[in-house]
């Protein structure tokens, strides 16, 4: 017989939806004797099973652990509204999927944080736990809550429900920390000493180390450690080689289709590009290729492995991977001896792009996708976003000839120094894509029907660590008025019925806002909004809009403070403490140009001295 | 070449639905290296029917999908194979290679045998030793089936090919036809209501012991499990 050891009964699993979400024993999960471990560790995605098993870093750091022989890491994501309901009403403890055994029992619980809007199911998941949601309400008896991945880039809104954060690739120094973790067992040492230890690990920060102080205006005076020896600057933790750092080769496979039900291959870590509202553009910098003989090796081996019957490929900007061509050529001919589908996001549209889609796609059913951004080359000039209408109108139109028919274009709405002729743009640019159809293909080969265009718009939410960071965010009604401008504009273009118009929700963007840059003063909000029922933000049929509203007002906290207000040049962010490596002053500078609607070149054409090159690596010690 | 195989569900695995473990064996294939045949067009996909679509929940000791393959080193190899692609939970019984013209699995299944326990024998279980006779006795055996948009009674009595009770286990087998499929928890249902005890889903387990083919006459039936249609190879 099987392990017969679920936490959950055989009632509860057959009430409830999914049960394969809560039952572990996939293929390449892990199970080792816990007698021979010496530390325990279960790594969270604050989300449902099909999104958090979707995340490579997770498989990458899941894999990273279990290669100690020391290390126990198992896997726990947050419940499901369902179960949620049902642990509650019966106290039925969080659960790790592998051991089936309460998460509470455990030395570490790592929350990997990708999106802001995930921040009450951390108190979700705590709360399950039975650990306390404040790190300082927690005992020698509870496990070190530690969390990592970009929201880390600034902890402070959550930084009262962690112990400590890790700020960096994960790769580089959980083994020191472990290693720590040991040491501070055997010396039977407390809960805060080992915090103070860890501390001075290169790329932990322990929040309650550290003093924050405000002017009157409500802006950071002071942010200090509390005590001598502990670091004033957290930097960032990178990888240096990316083909030697460990890679799953055995990626767990769910019994139930999730997001990403493919085998996924991390081909390069970083971008060249430096679009100036993107943060993962700065904070992944320098950018590091994989070899690409070792990823084709890899390919190889994760097939076998997994079983999947499809391969994709995942980079901030794979056209500018130096062996893409290579590259997939290879796996073109490897994976039709297997039939073995290629999925390829995010490529450039090109004469090779599109020779490579015909070849794995069927024409008729696939969409071309372009994210200008910008409906105008002047804004995509104040965003350095390097794609010209051009490339769009020439793009478009070598797959016209190819015979593709759809193309999605994916836009931002409330950049800074947006007009009216700039949202104008946005449907221009798809009418005269659509314009572009009609004159690339005469009527009698229109054969797979006419253009259709799908147009979508989501809010600009400035972030840290990007040029934008001093940048002012439109308020809500600014972006409702922007969303129906683009529509009606959209409406009067000459082929408006090839075009579909979609925007995002505007209520749930002002929020992601005030997480994105918001201060300590934000946590008692997310504490106080999670225990009047608010989790699954992310998902529109579950986000309280109202709740959310009324909770800032009650703990006198300012939604405009943090999102609609021009940030002065000298002010102190909540984020500064943190070196990701791109300075400040480079970013100032770029906020400067962008203002004056500079470009900036790509780190291939061009070194900016944006600060990266002090980590000598990647592309900024071998510029190709 | 056509296979049949046959696969034992069980453990953690019986909250695993029909359409993610069809999902896994298409895996588990793959890992395997077996070289099965795949159909042609723009998407093709490998050649595989199931038997019978088993409930969450289930248990079975009698699973069947065929599939079509290129070549093979021997059932032992084949076996040994695909056993190494599983999880705990699911292991493969056997592989059978089919005469030319065998009729599909799921086209082959005629009657499906099945075993119930209590979970708790202590707490739940119910002696239906003298309830057996008489319920098989009537002359129909009304049932409400309920679908989407009415319901209607029917008689099972003729789908019920056996019933018996020992040992506290409740055993049958029932018509697991395309036309007559009957549910093994209808029967526990109506016989429960027919013995004035409640009935009690979640506090049973419900196990398919194996799947039949007839190869009888539709009239006067010869049940053998659906692996009998083919040989080692």
């Amino acid at each position: 017989m099987t392990n017969e050891k679920l936490a959950l009964s055989d009632e509860i699993l057959l009430s409830i939806d999914k049960p394969a979400r809560y039952i572990g024993n996939e293929i390449n999960s892990v199970i080792k004797d816990k007698e021979k471990i010496a530390v325990r560790f279960a790594m969270c995605f604050p989300d449902v099973y099909e999104i958090g098993m979707s995340h490579l870093g997770l498989q990458i750091l899941y894999d990273m652990f279990n290669r100690y022989d020391d290390i126990w890491c198992e896997r726990v994501f947050s419940p499901w509204i369902d179960l949620d309901k049902i642990m509650r009403e019966q106290n039925i403890p969080l659960f790790a999927l592998e051991s089936q055994e309460p998460i509470k029992n455990f030395d570490f619980l790592g929350i990997t944080l990708q999106y802001e809007m995930c921040y009450t199911n951390i108190l979700q998941i705590l709360d399950l736990s039975g650990i306390p949601l404040l790190s300082k309400d927690r005992t020698q008896e509870d496990p070190i809550v530690i969390g990592g991945g970009p929201c880390t880039y600034n902890p402070e809104p959550i930084a009262d429900f962690f112990d400590l954060f890790y700020i960096g690739e994960g790769e580089v120094q959980y083994r020191n920390l472990m290693d720590l973790y040991k040491q501070c067992k055997e010396e039977d040492v407390s809960r805060d000493v080992f915090l103070q230890r860890a501390a001075k690990i290169p790329g932990m920060y322990v929040p309650s180390l550290y003093n924050v102080t405000y002017h009157e205006d409500g802006t950071i005076d002071k942010f200090y450690p509390k005590m001598e020896g502990i670091p004033s600057v957290i930097v960032k933790q990178l990888v240096d080689d990316l083909t030697l750092a460990p890679y799953p080769q055995k990626p767990i496979v769910p019994f139930i289709k999730v997001t990403q039900d493919r085998v996924v291959m991390e081909i390069q870590r970083g971008c060249i590009r430096g679009c100036r509202f993107c943060q993962a553009g700065q904070i992944y910098r320098p950018v590091r290729e994989r070899d690409v003989d070792t990823l084709k090796e890899y390919a190889v081996t994760l097939l076998n492995n997994t079983g999947h019957e499809e391969i994709s490929l995942s980079s901030l900007s794979s056209s500018d991977y130096s062996k893409l061509e290579e590259l997939i050529n290879y796996l073109i001919e490897e994976c039709s001896k297997r039939y073995i589908n290629i999925s390829l996001p995010s490529l450039r549209i090109d004469n090779f792009s599109l020779s490579v889609f015909e070849k794995v796609q069927d024409v008729k059913k696939s969409s071309l996708t372009f994210a200008p951004e910008a409906g105008s080359q002047r804004l995509r000039n104040v965003i350095n976003k390097g794609l010209t209408q051009e490339d769009i109108l020439h793009g478009s139109h070598l797959a016209f000839e190819s015979g593709w028919t759809r193309v999605k274009l994916y836009f931002m709405l409330g950049l800074p120094t947006e007009t009216e002729e700039d949202i104008i743009g946005i449907a221009q640019l798809c009418d005269k894509i659509a314009a572009e159809f009609f004159e690339t293909v005469p009527k009698e080969e229109r054969k797979n029907g006419p253009v259709q265009i799908v147009a979508s718009t989501s809010f600009f939410i400035p972030k840290p660590f990007t040029p934008f960071q001093w940048a002012k965010m439109n308020t809500k009604e600014e972006f409702i008025e922007k969303a129906y401008l683009t529509k009606n504009s959209i409406m009067q273009q000459l082929n408006q019925k090839r075009i579909k118009y979609n925007w995002h929700e505007a209520d749930v963007s002002i929020l992601e806002g005030v997480f994105a840059r918001g201060d300590r003063k934000v946590s008692e909000v997310i504490l106080k909004a999670y225990q009047k029922g608010c989790i699954y933000d992310a998902w529109s049929e579950f986000f309280k809009n109202d709740v959310w509203l009324k909770t800032f007002e009650e703990c006198n906290v300012s939604i405009p403070f943090y999102i609609s207000r021009e940030r002065s040049l000298d002010e102190v962010f909540p984020w500064d403490f943190i070196d990701c490596g791109v300075s400040k002053e480079f970013l100032k500078n770029e906020w400067r140009k962008a203002i004056q609607e500079e470009v900036t070149p790509n780190c291939k054409e061009h070194c900016n001295g944006c600060g990266v090159a002090k980590f000598r690596t990647g592309i900024c010690i071998n510029r190709k | 070449m056509k296979v049949r195989i046959k696969f034992k569900k069980y453990g953690v695995m019986r909250f695993i639905g029909h359409l993610d473990i069809m999902r896994f064996f298409q895996k588990a294939i793959r890992r395997s290296g077996i070289d099965i045949c795949y159909s042609s067009g723009f998407s093709p996909h490998q050649i595989m029917s199931f038997a019978a679509p088993l409930g969450v929940g289930y248990c079975s000791e009698g699973e069947y999908f065929d599939i079509e393959i290129n070549s093979h080193s021997g059932t032992k190899d084949f076996v040994n194979k695909l056993n190494q692609s599983m999880v705990p939970g699911i292991e493969i019984v056997s592989a059978k290679l089919l005469p030319d013209g065998a009729k599909n699995a799921m086209a082959s299944v005629a009657a499906a045998k099945y075993r119930i326990t209590y979970k708790n024998p202590s707490e739940y279980a119910v002696d239906f030793s003298d309830w057996i006779m008489p319920y098989l006795s009537q002359d129909t055996i009304m049932i409400t089936k309920q679908t989407k948009k009415s319901e209607r009674t029917i008689d099972i009595k003729p789908n019920i090919y056996e019933l018996s009770f020992e040992d506290g286990i409740l055993n049958m087998m029932v018509d697991a036809s395309s036309s007559g499929n009957i549910k093994p928890i209808t029967v526990f249902e109506s016989l429960c209501k027919f013995a004035k005890v409640s009935c009690e889903p979640l506090q049973i387990q419900i196990t398919r012991v194996d799947t039949y083919l007839n190869a009888g006459s539709p009239e006067s039936p010869v049940f053998k499990p659906l692996e009998e249609a083919g040989d080692d190879f």
